[in-house]
């Protein structure tokens, strides 16, 4: 307990203040600022919204007035950008931040001290007040400025320690995360999380008024009581504002939830308790809503708690209801929260503030309740505290009814919570107490992301220092190369391995690395040098063949080197000799790439080469379908069209030269038909191979030609293909021939190259690789599904093993419009290194722009030919397994056919003795090449992690986005082999077990009730989520096999940033858009209810982008983008937005297009017009709701992990 | 009618009909002892400027399996407007378009001056002559050029209206779309694998797509024609493009490596152009023509691997059963030709090369479909690139010379029976009451497929007396055979050329000499070498020479034992192939020169004189011109030759020694303008390298053995082991006595 209330405290602090800052600050200062913007504040989330609230009460009590609340959320955004109090608020959380880091560091020793002070704590709330208010001191500092924002974080601090006595446990860590931005706290969180435990426990009897909260309560109350009324008050006003609304709300959730298990524990499980948690807020509010937050966190809490603690993340947050005292403490913790709230306490009261506010907002603002918690759950972090207002208002005025509280409204709220509840883990009560939780108490991504962003996003990262989690994915970040590998190429699940396989058992955290060779760079980051050992070629260990790096150790004066994978002596060549410097270094270590780097390329000697022959430089082979869909459709026009000016782009190392790539031309329907495009006709010849039974290439010379001479025949070639086959009626096609002849060309031109396939309908004409329909959605469900993932047909194996032997890389565009059997398609480019792009129903008009840009990049993007990987580990580790686009013909050697920047493998390592903590885990990952000139060369990257012996550590340094990658390439993976519910079930029993691991060994103890995650793992519930309905592992009705099949390959070469958008979408509201800044607005989370009615949101998840309109979307906002005012008049089918002369446009546009160039695919843009029919596809992206396939909410699937975890405890 | 001289040479020029005998034993076993059967040389086209084709149906005997053709031997009563079929003695009455016949106002198929007639008929809408040429790529850059511009002059030749195709080959091979702007098109195959005819017609696009169920199913030809279009054009519409297209063929890219021959796939070439003919003109008049300039060394049919190193086979190579390809490639071609054949379309071989070119093993082709087969050193040779101009020659009414999708009926009177025929064509296998159990050549039916024929197709038919002995044919009885030709003509009209002879029956017992001063001594050799050649092609060498020895027959069989139809030395089998392709197709005329060259001998004591083929002809002053039909020689005399070297033609003072230099050659030149195909043309004089032409044809009477006895002023020596004429005469003589035992 005590340990983990430290940490907690600590973490809760850290975090919470970031939460804080970020969030709050943004809310706030909207908040604040605008009295009048109420009205967006309401958008904004339920936890800016309670933090607002506060803040808005406090501050000012007009603003937060009902009214204020809504508009609150808007005018955060407005205010944020444009008003003073944004201008604070950032401040204040850069201070925050430092202070947090600074807290981190207490943090961290918190954990193994501050525990002790945590019991102590518990003991005596105060103590904990005292490092809340400490951190509080330090965020408010940062916030300080703005004054109320002091008062805010006084309070968070305060409900912090209060929380922290209480709920602390359990809250602080699922606080940090969540507070993502408070990352200070996160080693706090660390600890914290165990205290947020301790929290529930406590809370929990506490609580008992309401049920599971009771407990809870008690302690809390006790402290919140204590803290919340003096800080919270202010604080809450203040935080809110700050930055950490959202964390507040993040945090407050905990307690809602506590409390509301209270409450609830009468109706549900722990999922119903988040809702209770919510209507605790709301509850709170109408407490609370008259003024402070804080204070209202007492009064609020009682009411409220019932309602929302459900919370199911802790039962703990039941003992919110404890919590509803604590709340009251709460309240101003919240607004630490963010920080700090999240541990515990600060939870409860920061719900308890929120709540308050929240009533407020609900009585004010009624109507925008339901939006309101959306908006606010999106929002989280500033922006929050306002639509929470709304939400809450909504939701409480449900909710006040309770009832409604766990609603959305409640969720806003909630949210906040859930992080401290999340990692506090609500009690038991709250399962029993809540029907729901509030969404708003649960772990929420974006602040997690917001968080991250704030902390890590500033400073170069270095990768120097061993063991180090990298920033996540979503955070801007600069890479120094100091001798391990950018996370840019590979990326670990965990950078601190247990150092023997039992632990690796026990925890059951997967150990992985994704790794990216080729990963473009940002243009202030420096490409790999590339070193020449000269003839005799790279030097490498003898024994292992490990590569010359930073890792062999020389000895005996520089005349052997050791290396560090096994340890192997192995003597220097004399041309690379070099004396040692006093430290054993090699004098010119830092002249050489080799020695110093962690990613560098050698160049490679004949030695490396396929038959001991330089290599010819690649070929580009374009195979076009000419059948009667494919003209019809006009992808055959728009093809040809486009490859006369994109042949001038083809890879080239050095921009100034011609490139050496040659290029052939295909086109085919049932028959095949070469083109001989030598320079010297004056025409192009067609020659046609019907005989597809047995294919062969017709000509030798002049099928692969250097594109600048041959230009004329080539451009006459592309204007004449559309013509000759305008009128086409063949509607029969093969497949397997096209690639067999591509494949037979390379051979003769005795090359490597990549394939070109633009394909549109299953090949049913008489030649090997025939398909037949067996589209049957009969087997979706049964033990036989796999098979429809699996090839109907062996014969793609083979030509794909074929082509891997000759370095052909396939890459297929499908224009389908029925059944192609994407599976069978398949195999080849994904056995190639290849890619595969879907344009179902493709039309020229609308899907043009997508296809193109899609092919634009394809040919231009820079690639690797016959490419093998090869990654070596330091003794006591192994890679065992890998995933991804390629080939393997033995356990070792990873070969791709082609490897371009964009695709990732993922390679699981096992253990296969002990490993030490000294010496840490090696991997080298070498990938041995043709470059696009034609040059042999080897790219190599080196990876260190530390090997820990405490579980801690592992759980301290993992990082939850690369799990998720691994968990969903694996899952996908398993489809193919096992029913799909086998595939579900044994993701979620490993979550769980992880979860139940950390929870039993690392997590201060506590109530069995309550469910304590991981700091760093406190989102793998909802991405876990995410990935379980995803369309592969839970289809609908309405998603076509194809499409699983298409998903299911694509996700297997994701890197983990596309991973992470793919399975939870990016949802930006763009309604209080900065016109001005240059940077994206902070997302909302995936959930319907985030968005306002009034809104309009951008969403995005690296295949598509979604523009969704609100029905009451403002006129002017329309007319800004649509340049119509009317609702009715936009039209659905629009694929990209009018380029109308006003900032918004523009700058909408430039979003847009900023997105997009993020993704390795172009992605269409769809218009979604609210309550319009297209909405049910949005809507399966927010991926935190229920979805009407069967897919678990967010909340309810988090009870749900919550009771498999108590079911492995117990 | 005077002598039977004449009455042959009437004969000939009316029907172009030479039996062997004028007369005919009146019974089976007198017709046996003849030892040369009664058998004729008949040229179904033979030209007849002065027969203007009649535009009408012939009028034929009612009865189901006689169907003859009303001729002149037909008795009529004009009164009851019928007429009796002179085969089967039917009568028939005649239909109403010739009510207004009488004694005087005959048809013309009445009168005795048309016993060939020829008819106009309709037979379904006309359809164009089509031309596939099929080309080898794999040749030298000289030859393939000098091909190129002899198909690009061949178009200007072709009727506008015929439609064309092209096929390139070497290592793959391509068909050319010719409607194609732009873009030229071709479908390729590779060279390496058989394809069934059905597969070849789904993969060029000419089976039905399948709709209904009904999966490969061929076109209806009318569908088929016009897919194929793509591949069959009219010339005149894509005479620029195809021009432009063999303007740009070239040489077959794909590297050669060293100690390798090109990899040729002449097999699946020809299979592919089968199958297209076959899946879309089926019964319709077309020749493929195949330019190639070397052996099959790929695929189904191929005849030599690729390795230089392994030669091509020769005849001691077959005799040791050695040549391992043979008989599959032969059984290759031989079932392409069979499908061609049935189809109508015929098949001409174009072979210039250095070496053999597999001739051997794709003869059948040409031989069963009545096509060509040239064959040459280059194509850059005047020898080809006249020869194939000539196959586009065109006659007195500029037409062409040649007909196409022929089929020959024989009607034959009750005392014979049709045996079979030698000739290019192959068997319909049509049983009747007129076909012969006994089989000579191909026969068991009374009607053969001759897919193409040109004025000078000439075939052997051979029959036998049914006649008992002890039922004697009335006297003067006569039998008549009809040969009933449909065919189509190069104007894309079809005709029916109808020729009815009649020969009177005699008893051999009372009138033995009128039947030997019936005998066509010509003819009758042409007759039994026709069938000693058949022979060959299907016995071993020595047992048909044994055979023929039995046969016994006069001068001409000395000539003819020597001859490369039946004597292989020295011959390679490709050349063996060619030399009796040609001779079971060409007439009387052409045959016996064929056997027995004729030498000219051109002097200044005198004009041109024949003069016997024997080495006592070639004397220091003259000039020789020998005319083996393959190859025109002309040879100059030692003294002529030391003449002309020091250039005394150039002297005016001799004036005449260059008219006698220029006589043979000017004689040479007629015989070039009108043969075909074209014969080798051999310029030569005493000691030069090529008077081996000359002196491997000459009768051996002076040899280095007996060089002394026969004196050194007369004459010149033969180097050879081979009898002479007068040695196997001697022999003859003491045979024909002792065997009389």
């Amino acid at each position: 307990m005590n340990v983990n209330q430290q940490p907690h405290m600590a973490s809760p602090y850290g975090q919470p203040q970031p939460g804080y800052q970020g969030y709050p600050q943004p809310g706030y200062g909207g908040g604040h600022v605008p009295s009048g913007y109420p009205a967006q504040y309401a958008p904004y989330n339920g936890p800016g919204s309670a933090y607002q609230q506060g803040p808005p009460q406090g501050m000012r009590g007009p603003p937060t007035s009902g009214a204020p609340p809504v508009s609150g959320a808007q005018s955060y955004s407005q205010f944020g950008q444009g008003e003073t109090q944004n201008g604070p608020p950032p401040m204040g959380a850069p201070p925050q931040r430092p202070p947090v880091s600074q807290t981190y560091t207490p943090g961290a020793v918190n954990l193994s001290g501050p525990q002790p002070p945590f019991s102590q704590q518990f003991g005596a709330p105060p103590v904990s007040m005292q490092q809340m208010t400490n951190q509080m001191a330090s965020m408010q500092v940062g916030s300080t400025a703005p004054s109320p924002a002091g008062p805010g974080y006084a309070p968070p601090s305060v409900s912090q320690a209060a929380m922290s006595a209480p709920y602390t446990p359990a809250a602080p860590p699922s606080f940090p995360p969540t507070s993502a931005a408070p990352s200070q706290p996160p080693p706090t969180e660390a600890v914290a999380r165990p205290p947020p435990q301790s929290y529930y426990g406590a809370p929990p009897p506490a609580q008992q008024p309401f049920p599971n909260a009771v407990p809870p309560f008690s302690s809390t109350g006790p402290t919140q009581p204590q803290a919340p009324p003096p800080v919270s008050p202010q604080s809450f006003p203040q935080a809110p504002p700050v930055s950490q609304p959202p964390f507040s709300t993040a945090q407050v959730p905990p307690g809602p939830t506590q409390s509301y298990g209270g409450p609830l524990p009468p109706t549900q499980p722990s999922f119903s308790r988040p809702l209770l948690p919510t209507s605790q807020p709301s509850t709170f509010p109408a407490g609370p809503p008259p003024t402070s937050t804080p204070s209202q966190l007492p009064g609020v809490m009682q009411p409220q708690p019932p309602v929302s603690q459900p919370s199911p993340y802790h039962s703990g947050p039941h003992p919110t209801s404890t919590g509803f005292p604590p709340q009251v403490g709460a309240p101003p913790r919240p607004p630490f929260a963010g920080m700090q709230g999240p541990p515990m306490a600060p939870q409860g009261p920061p719900l308890a503030s929120q709540g308050p506010p929240m009533v407020q907002a609900n009585h004010v603002p009624p109507t925008q309740p339901g939006m309101p918690p959306g908006p606010i759950s999106a929002s989280m972090s500033g922006p929050p505290p306002q639509p929470g207002m709304q939400g809450y208002p909504p939701q409480q005025n449900g909710a006040f009814g309770q009832v409604r509280g766990p609603q959305p409204g409640y969720t806003g709220p909630y949210p906040g919570q859930p992080n401290y509840g999340a990692p506090p883990a609500a009690p038991a009560p709250a399962p029993p107490a809540t029907k729901r939780l509030d969404p708003d108490s649960v772990p929420s991504p974006i602040q997690v992301i917001e968080d991250d962003k704030a902390n890590k996003g500033s400073e170069p990262f270095t990768t120097g220092v061993r063991g180090q989690a990298p920033p996540l994915v979503t955070t801007k970040f600069q890479v120094k190369d100091q001798g391990n590998a950018s996370p840019r190429y590979i990326r670990c699940t965990a950078y601190n391995m247990p150092c023997n396989s039992d632990m690796a058992k026990q925890s059951q955290v997967p150990l992985a690395a994704v790794i990216k060779p080729l990963a473009p760079l940002p243009p202030d980051e420096t490409p790999p040098y590339l070193v020449d050992h000269g003839e005799s070629g790279p030097i490498r260990c003898n024994r292992c063949k490990a590569y010359m790096c930073p890792y062999m150790q020389f000895i005996e004066g520089g005349r052997r080197f050791q290396c560090g994978f096994c340890s192997c002596v192995t003597e220097v060549p004399p041309h690379y000799f070099q004396h040692l410097d006093h430290t054993g270094k090699r004098v010119d270590c830092y002249d050489r790439p080799e020695l110093s780097m962690g990613s560098y390329e050698f160049m490679a000697t004949v030695d490396y080469c396929k038959n001991n022959k330089i290599p010819q430089p690649p070929a580009f082979i374009f195979l076009i379908d000419v059948s009667y869909n494919a003209v019809k459709n006009g992808m055959v026009g728009i093809v040809c069209q486009e490859l006369k000016t994109l042949l001038d782009y083809l890879p080239r190392e050095n921009p100034d030269v011609e490139s050496n790539i040659r290029v052939g031309f295909v086109t085919y329907n049932k028959v095949l038909h070469f083109y001989n495009v030598k320079a010297s006709l004056a025409q192009p010849q067609m020659m046609v191979v019907s005989d597809v039974a047995d294919m062969f290439v017709p000509l030798l010379d002049g099928f692969l030609v250097n594109v600048s001479e041959s230009r004329v025949v080539i451009e006459s070639l592309l204007d004449q293909i559309p013509e000759m086959f305008a009128d086409t009626r063949e509607t029969e096609t093969v497949f397997g021939p096209v690639i067999q002849a591509g494949l037979e060309a390379l051979k003769a031109a005795d090359c490597a190259g990549k394939l070109f396939v633009f394909h549109s309908s299953l090949p049913i004409a008489e030649a090997p690789g025939k398909l037949k329909n067996r589209e049957d959605k009969k087997l979706v469900g049964t033990d036989k599904e796999k098979s429809l993932f699996q090839p109907q047909v062996s014969f793609y194996n083979t030509l794909a093993k074929e082509c891997v032997v000759q370095g052909c890389c396939v890459d297929l565009f499908l224009f389908p419009n029925q059944y192609v059997d994407v599976a069978t398609l398949g195999v080849v480019p994904t056995s190639t290194g290849g890619s595969i792009y879907k344009y179902t129903y493709f039309q020229a008009s609308s899907d043009q722009e997508r296809f193109l840009n899609d092919l634009r990049r394809d040919v231009q993007k820079p690639m690797g030919f016959d490419a093998v990987m090869r990654v070596r580990t330091s003794t006591g580790i192994r890679a065992t397994d890998f995933f991804g686009s390629f080939y393997m013909s033995n356990t070792t050697d990873v070969e791709l056919a082609g490897l371009d920047c964009d695709k990732t493998v993922t390679v699981e390592f096992r253990h296969d003795d002990k490993l030490s903590e000294e010496t840490g885990a090696l991997m080298q990952c070498a990938v041995l090449y043709t470059s696009c000139s034609g040059q042999r060369r080897l790219r190599i990257h080196n990876m260190a992690v530390n090997c820990c012996s405490q579980l801690a550590d592992l759980y301290r340094n993992c990082e939850t986005d690369t799990v998720i990658n691994f968990f969903a390439k694996y899952a996908y993976r398993s489809v193919l082999s096992s029913p799909i519910k086998n595939v579900r079930d044994s993701l979620v029993n490993q979550c769980a077990q992880i979860l139940a691991c950390y929870r039993k060994n690392c997590a201060s103890p506590s109530s069995a009730g309550q469910l304590i995650l991981p700091e760093c793992m406190k989102l793998l519930p909802v991405y876990l989520n995410c990935v379980l309905k995803s369309d592969v592992l839970q289809p609908g009705a309405d998603i076509s096999l194809d499409d699983r099949a298409y998903l299911r390959q694509l996700v297997s070469t994701m890197d983990v940033s596309e991973s992470h958008v793919f399975f939870y979408p990016r949802l930006l509201p763009l309604q209080k858009l900065d016109v001005e800044s240059i940077s994206l607005p902070v997302a909302v989370r995936d959930s319907e209810e985030r968005l306002s009615r009034g809104g309009v949101y951008l969403l995005e998840n690296g295949l598509n982008i979604f523009l969704w309109v609100g029905v009451n979307a403002q006129q002017e906002l329309l007319q800004n983008i649509f340049g119509t005012p009317a609702f009715g008049q936009i039209d659905p089918n629009m694929t990209s937005l009018p380029a109308l002369d006003n900032p918004f446009s523009k700058r909408l546009r430039e979003i847009i297009e900023s997105v997009r160039a993020q993704r390795s695919r172009y992605m269409k843009l769809m218009v979604v017009k609210q309550e319009d029919k297209l909405e049910l596809i949005f809507k399966h992206f927010l991926v935190e709701d229920k979805s009407n396939n069967g897919g678990a909410s967010y909340v309810d699937f988090l009870c749900h992990m919550h009771k498999e975890i108590r079911q492995l405890l117990s | 009618m005077s002598t039977y001289q004449e009455f042959i040479q009437q004969n000939e020029d009316r029907d172009g009909v030479r039996c062997s005998w004028n007369l005919w034993p009146s019974s089976r076993l007198e017709a046996t002892r003849l030892v040369v059967p009664v058998s004729c040389l008949y040229t179904p086209l033979k030209e007849r400027p002065d027969l203007p084709p009649v535009q009408y149906e012939p009028v034929l005997c009612s009865r189901a399996n006689c169907k003859a053709v009303l001729n002149p031997l037909c008795q009529v009563d004009f009164r009851a407007k019928i007429w009796a079929c002179n085969f089967c003695f039917q009568r028939n009455s005649f239909p109403p378009s010739y009510a207004g016949i009488s004694e005087v106002n005959q048809p013309a198929e009445l009168m005795p001056q048309f016993s060939t007639i020829e008819y106009i008929v309709q037979r379904g809408p006309p359809t164009p002559l089509i031309f596939l040429y099929v080309v080898d790529t794999c040749l030298e850059e000289e030859d393939l050029q000098a091909l190129k511009e002899s198909l690009q002059m061949s178009l200007s030749l072709l009727p506008p209206n015929a439609l064309v195709g092209l096929i390139t080959f070497g290592r793959m091979i391509q068909i050319h779309e010719l409607s194609c702007e732009g873009i030229a098109k071709s479908y390729v195959f590779r060279g390496t694998k058989e394809l069934t005819p059905k597969q070849i017609q789904e993969m060029l696009g000419l089976m039905k797509p399948a709709t209904s169920g009904q999966q490969g199913k061929p076109l209806a030809p009318h569908d088929a024609a016009a897919a194929s279009c793509i591949f069959l054009q009219p010339v005149q519409a894509v005479d620029m493009n195809l021009t432009d297209l063999l303007g740009e063929l070239q040489r077959d890219p794909w590297p050669v490596p060293q100690g390798k021959r090109p990899l040729r796939s002449t097999g699946i070439a020809l299979s592919i152009a089968i199958g297209l003919l076959e899946g879309t003109f089926p019964n319709t008049g077309a020749r493929v023509m195949l330019f190639t300039g070397g052996p099959p060394t790929q695929g189904p049919g191929m005849v030599v691997g690729d390795e230089l190193k392994t030669p091509i086979r020769s005849w001691h190579d077959i005799q040791k059963d050695n040549a391992r390809h043979l008989k599959k490639a032969t059984k290759y071609y031989e079932a392409l030709a069979n499908r061609a054949a049935v189809n109508g379309h015929s098949v001409d071989i174009y072979a210039c090369a250095l070496d053999q070119t597999g001739l051997l093993e794709m003869k059948c082709l040409s031989n069963l479909t009545g096509g060509h087969i040239v064959m040459g050193d280059s194509f850059n040779t005047s020898l080809f690139k006249q020869t194939f101009q000539r196959v586009f020659s065109k006659d007195y009414n500029g037409e062409f010379r040649m007909a196409f999708g022929g089929t020959l009926e024989v009607k034959t009177s009750r005392e014979l029976k049709i045996s079979g025929a030698i000739g290019p064509c192959v068997s319909l296998n049509t049983k009747g009451p007129c076909v012969s159990d006994n089989e000579m050549g191909v026969g068991g039916t009374c009607q053969w497929k001759i897919c193409s024929l040109t004025p000078a197709t000439t075939l052997a038919m051979y029959f036998e007396v049914v006649n008992q002995h002890n039922a004697p044919v009335p006297q003067g009885g006569r039998g008549a055979v009809q040969f009933v030709t449909q065919y189509q003509h190069s104007n894309t009209q079809r005709r029916i050329r109808v020729t009815t002879i009649a020969r009177n029956w005699a008893d051999a017992q009372s009138q033995i000499q009128h039947i030997e001063s019936s005998f066509d001594q010509e003819a009758s050799a042409v007759l039994m070498a026709r069938l000693g050649v058949f022979r060959a092609e299907s016995e071993e060498g020595p047992d048909v020479l044994r055979w023929l020895d039995r046969q016994l027959i006069r001068l001409f069989m000395f000539h003819l034992r020597r001859s490369p139809f039946l004597q292989v030395f020295n011959n390679s089998p490709d050349e063996s192939s060619y030399y009796r392709h040609h001779f079971v197709r060409q007439d009387l005329t052409q045959s016996l020169i064929m056997i027995q060259p004729i030498l000219y001998s051109y002097s200044f004591y005198g004009p041109p004189e024949p003069v016997l083929l024997d080495s006592s002809s070639i004397l220091p002053d003259r000039i020789l011109l020998m005319d083996t039909f393959f190859q025109l020689v002309i040879y100059h005399g030692e003294t002529i030759a030391q003449w002309r070297k020091a250039g005394y033609q150039e002297m005016a003072e001799y004036e005449n020694f260059k008219q006698l230099l220029q006589a043979p050659l000017d004689d040479a030149q007629e015989i070039l303008q009108t043969r075909f195909p074209m014969p080798r043309y051999i310029d030569t004089e005493h000691g030069g390298s090529q008077a081996r032409f000359l002196l491997s044809k000459v009768n051996p009477s002076q040899t280095h053995n007996n060089l002394y006895a026969w004196g050194q002023e007369s004459g010149a020596p033969i180097l050879t082991d081979d009898v002479s004429l007068q040695v196997f005469m001697d022999h003859l003589k003491k045979l024909a006595v002792s065997s009389a035992a």
